[in-house]
């Protein structure tokens, strides 16, 4: 992949472009992102995302820097961490955020929704266990609330209890006292934002890009 | 006072005579009007003053002459009470028939209410002209646009949906700009093309330059807000489409006004050059945002103002009233765009005023602006219906009919055009329907019917022509496309609008979803507008925040303030349901907090438990009395009901809940001492319940409904005098208490405590909460056999 220039046409980027649905200008620009956040280098660590200034006031910057590395968004049904990745799960990891095409169909229009919801629930996922449990729904939460100063950690529980109980409610309806609900699966997840119309919200544009507006 | 027109009202007695019974209360309505409108006009009151006039120099005369006459037990003096007494009949005249139209069962729902308020215009005036009177100017143009428009205007600006708005605004803009200039040109030039053809047969068309009919054109083309308004409110469709003609029909005033002044100017001189062109374009961008900011900076101040008004909370609502009508006001003195500076207005104060006034005044405003609003609608459409009847009219075929076919064919190819050029930059295409839907959408209404009354008839001898063809394309615009919309809408099967109510996941997956795609951006280092809305925000939380919002909520992040909303909704809920009562919920189920708390073993040993020193025999009583209320409160479970979410028993720490409940119950019968110091004595929950007035229909769907009706809580600020005591309380309630137990999820406050220097933001944060707490619940703890004799239960 060192070896890749930026021009579009090349081989190895039509593959990609068959991949991931990007458009060979796309991958031309994100390859030269790719090769400024690695300093040149074929592969990229978490050290190199956290050289990003901008990301750095980000609340959740941990989760997203770790949903590059997570083998889960690289589309290869696998598991686990890995370390670093190359330009084509770079690639991979971005092409979630593409922009549903206009003509699709209602089944196409699905699946791309149970893929970004999938994004969102690996993120949520940190132990890979296929469910989100309380406290991981916590550290979300609290995730989020961390650099919107200092209200304390209870609102965030209370906020994840509330939000917890009420997935449980729209998902299980009744429940005897004694039951448990482990937490929240994938299919309760789908189900909690059915309404949320993600397909349309989950979306960067990937095409104004172009060499001059990359910055650092 | 003599009536005169006597056989109108013969007549009109026999009519009353043989009409259903509810046609009998728009009939009333309609003598009463007539009785009163006569004398009124023009003929009668020159009598009566003149007869006053009389009688004063009568007693004058008197004076010198001493001759006395009878002391007049009863006199009468109308003209002293004229201009209000008639502004009162026209409002009452308008609400009567708002009234009138909902007890009639199928009629609302079949035909818009604009067109029936319209139709009873007709009428009224009809009546007017057969009693062979003269018809007041009603719509003159001062009224309509100093005293009719703003009251819709700010409604609609104080509670524009932000979020769909800002990411809709490039479309909106390029509807509202280049499609309003579109149609202007284009409906001017063909029309003034059509005027020029049968150059051997001269006509009354001969006589219009390219200058009039550009004129025309510009007032002809702007869609109108309060028709929109009108018509969109009931057919309930998505937001995205709703926003788009909306906001479109809000900013196109901007052209309207840059338009109509540039031809009205030229059109007496006669021809337009590329320098005035050039100005124009220039005092386009000049109104708009001229206006924009004019309303900016009256928002920031009544934002700054509302900061202070913690201690008379009883003038909260009319600083944002007057404030935003000195914008408007502001924005006219210089020819800048009033609408939009009401719109800024309305929306930049609104978070900071919102964070500021009480809950009471929220309410009053909402509840204004929507008063006022329906009834400057009503008036609006009645009063253009009058206008029908008296306006001078000069019925031109050719002109009409081609102004109405041009009005909707450039609607058309406008907007496809648009759709076209603005599909390549959106995210989400707009769809095929989605264009029907905004073309047809695109209604004609009561403000270009003013600008062309402001028409001077020397400039522009066709002037009767243009009203005429005015009110026909409304009429038509609002009739026709008003009432066929909605059928069309259900047939081809439009995206509806999503009632489900805002959850706190979707929430804090909003939240989650801004910052992923922050980052996201910043990770392909791609400045998008996520990137810009990111940084406004931080700027806001910053620095804006901190000048314009008093106290501790300047702080407060939006995902707690969204909570606490939420909360202060669902306990408002419980309480006027009664208590005991099931609440009516989409979702009904019997999940609470103890199936999704893990569980732990029990703890095994007494001594294991860092408890205090509780007596026995106290601890088994709360026990009781805590498990009985948990079987009472598990027949209300909701989301957030704070009294699910009492620990399980067997958690850990049950002993530190225990202290803290025996505590909170102490101070909770101090408590509502304090609380009987600001509130009128409050309605029983009956009373509640009668007057849980629902939102009427037509606003049912105006986005930040909150179903907040009519109770009479009052929720002091933590500034306000009236919780300086119940601060103390807590304060020294805080402070021999035990180490922090570890945390049970949402739990009655006081919340555990936590040493160091967090400890006096968790006094707050659990003041507020406790604050809140006892606003806003009837607390079925243990002192619920006092419950219906609590002075501040609402």
């Amino acid at each position: 992949m060192g070896a890749l220039q930026s021009l579009p046409g090349q081989p190895e980027y039509i593959d990609l472009a068959e991949k991931t649905g990007f458009s060979l200008e796309q991958i031309g620009v994100l390859h030269k992102r790719f090769k400024q956040l690695s300093h040149n280098e074929e592969t990229l660590r978490r050290d190199h995302f956290n050289e990003i200034p901008d990301l750095a006031c980000n609340p959740i910057r941990a989760q997203i820097v770790e949903a590059f590395f997570d083998k889960r968004n690289f589309r290869q049904n696998d598991e686990g961490t890995v370390d670093e990745i190359g330009f084509e799960e770079f690639l991979v990891v971005m092409s979630h955020f593409r922009p549903p095409s206009l003509h699709m169909t209602e089944e196409q229009r699905e699946n791309v929704r149970r893929e970004k919801l999938r994004f969102l629930f690996n993120m949520h996922d940190t132990d890979n266990d296929g469910t989100i449990t309380l406290e991981e729904y916590r550290h979300v939460v609290e995730e989020l609330l961390s650099r919107s100063g200092a209200l304390g950690k209870e609102t965030a529980k209370s906020i994840a209890d509330a939000a917890m109980l009420e997935v449980a409610s729209i998902s299980m309806g009744h429940m005897e006292p004694d039951e448990f609900y482990e937490g929240i699966t994938f299919e309760h997840f789908l189900k909690l934002l059915s309404e949320f119309e993600i397909e349309s919200r989950m979306n960067i544009r990937f095409l104004n890009m172009d060499a001059t507006t990359l910055c650092k | 006072l003599k009536l005169q027109g006597g056989n109108t009202l013969q007549w009109l007695l026999i009519l009353l005579m043989l009409c259903p019974p509810r046609g009998l209360l728009l009939l009333t309505v309609l003598v009463l009007l007539e009785g009163s409108v006569l004398p009124l006009g023009a003929a009668s009151s020159p009598d009566i003053s003149h007869h006053a006039n009389s009688d004063k120099h009568q007693v004058a005369d008197v004076g010198h002459n001493a001759t006395k006459k009878p002391f007049p037990v009863l006199a009468v003096e109308y003209d002293r009470v004229q201009i209000p007494f008639e502004i009162s009949l026209w409002v009452l005249l308008a609400s009567l028939m708002k009234l009138g139209f909902h007890l009639i069962p199928r009629l609302s729902s079949i035909v818009p209410e604009s067109c029936l308020l319209i139709v009873v215009g007709l009428l009224v005036g009809g009546l007017i002209k057969l009693a062979g009177e003269e018809v007041p100017p009603v719509l003159d143009s001062r009224l309509f646009f100093l005293c009719l428009l703003p009251p819709i205007i700010l409604d609609a600006g104080y509670f524009l949906p932000i979020r769909p708005f800002m990411e809709n605004l490039g479309t909106i803009l390029m509807f509202a700009v280049v499609g309003t200039l579109w149609n202007a040109f284009f409906i001017g030039g063909v029309l003034y093309g059509v005027a020029q053809i049968q150059p051997a047969n001269p006509s009354d068309l001969h006589q219009l330059d390219l200058l009039p009919c550009l004129l025309f054109g510009s007032i002809i083309s702007a869609v109108d807000p309060v028709a929109v308004l009108a018509v969109f409110e009931e057919i309930h469709i998505n937001e995205l489409l709703h926003i788009l003609v909306f906001g479109e029909s809000l900013l196109n005033d901007a052209v309207t006004v840059v338009l109509y002044h540039l031809f009205e100017e030229y059109a007496g001189v006669g021809t337009v050059t590329v320098l005035d062109g050039l100005l124009g374009v220039i005092s386009f961008l000049v109104v708009a945002l001229g206006g924009v900011l004019v309303g900016a900076i009256y928002g920031i101040l009544a934002a700054f103002t509302s900061r202070f008004t913690s201690h008379t909370r009883v003038i909260e609502p009319l600083f944002v009233f007057v404030y935003s009508y000195m914008a408007y006001l502001s924005a006219e003195i210089f020819h800048l765009s009033g609408i939009m500076a009401l719109i800024a207005c309305g929306a930049v104060m609104r978070p900071y005023v919102e964070a500021n006034i009480s809950h009471k005044s929220h309410t009053t405003i909402k509840y204004f602006l929507k008063m006022w609003s329906s009834v400057s609608e009503t008036l609006i459409f009645i009063f253009l219906g009058v206008a029908t009847v008296d306006g001078p009219h000069a019925w031109n075929w050719t002109f009409v009919t081609v102004t109405v076919i041009l009005c909707l064919v450039a609607r058309v190819i406008g907007v496809v055009g648009l759709t076209y050029v603005i599909n390549k930059f959106r995210i989400v295409k707009l769809t095929t329907k989605d264009q029907f839907i905004i073309a047809y959408g695109g209604l004609r209404g009561a403000i270009a019917f003013s600008l062309g009354f402001l028409l001077n008839q020397d400039h522009f001898p066709m002037r009767k022509m243009f009203l005429t063809a005015i009110i026909t394309v409304i009429f038509f615009t609002v009739f026709v496309q008003g009432m066929t919309i909605k059928p069309l809408v259900e047939l081809l099967a439009v995206k509806k609008k999503q009632e489900a109510k805002r959850s706190i996941n979707e929430e804090i997956h909003t939240q989650f979803l801004d910052h992923l795609l922050t980052g996201i951006e910043d990770i392909c280092g791609h400045y998008g507008h996520h990137h810009w809305k990111d940084k406004l925000n931080r700027f806001n939380k910053k620095y804006v925040k901190k000048c314009l919002i008093a106290g501790e909520r300047s702080k407060e992040p939006q995902l707690i303030a969204f909570y606490h909303k939420m909360e202060m909704k669902q306990a408002i809920e419980l309480v006027e349901s009664g208590g005991g009562v099931k609440l009516p919920s989409a979702v009904p189920s019997t999940v609470s907090m103890q199936n999704i708390q893990p569980k732990k073993p029990p703890p095994v040993k007494a001594a294991e438990r860092a408890l205090p020193q509780l007596p026995k025999g106290r601890e088994e009583e709360i026990r009781k009395i805590l498990r009985s209320n948990l079987q009472r409160t598990r027949q209300r479970l909701r989301s957030y009901n704070r009294h699910t979410l009492v620990a399980d028993p067997y958690e850990d720490g049950f002993g530190d809940l225990l202290l803290k409940k025996q505590k909170m119950i102490e101070l909770e019968k101090k408590m509502n001492n304090y609380l009987t110091v600001p509130a009128a004595p409050p309605d029983s929950p009956t009373m509640c319940r009668a007057r849980l007035a629902s939102d009427p229909q037509a606003y049912s769907v105006k986005p930040t409904s909150d179903r907040v009706p009519t109770i009479q809580v009052d929720l002091a600020s933590p500034q306000s005098p009236d919780s300086v005591n119940l601060l103390d309380e807590f304060r020294r309630a805080e402070q021999p208490r035990g180490e922090a137990g570890p945390d049970q999820g949402l739990m009655m406050k006081p919340a555990s405590a936590q040493s160091g220097p967090n400890k006096s933001r968790e006094d707050d944060e659990s003041r507020d909460q406790q604050q809140k707490l006892m606003r806003c619940l009837s607390d079925p703890g243990p002192s619920a056999d006092e419950d219906e004799d609590e002075p501040f239960l609402p």
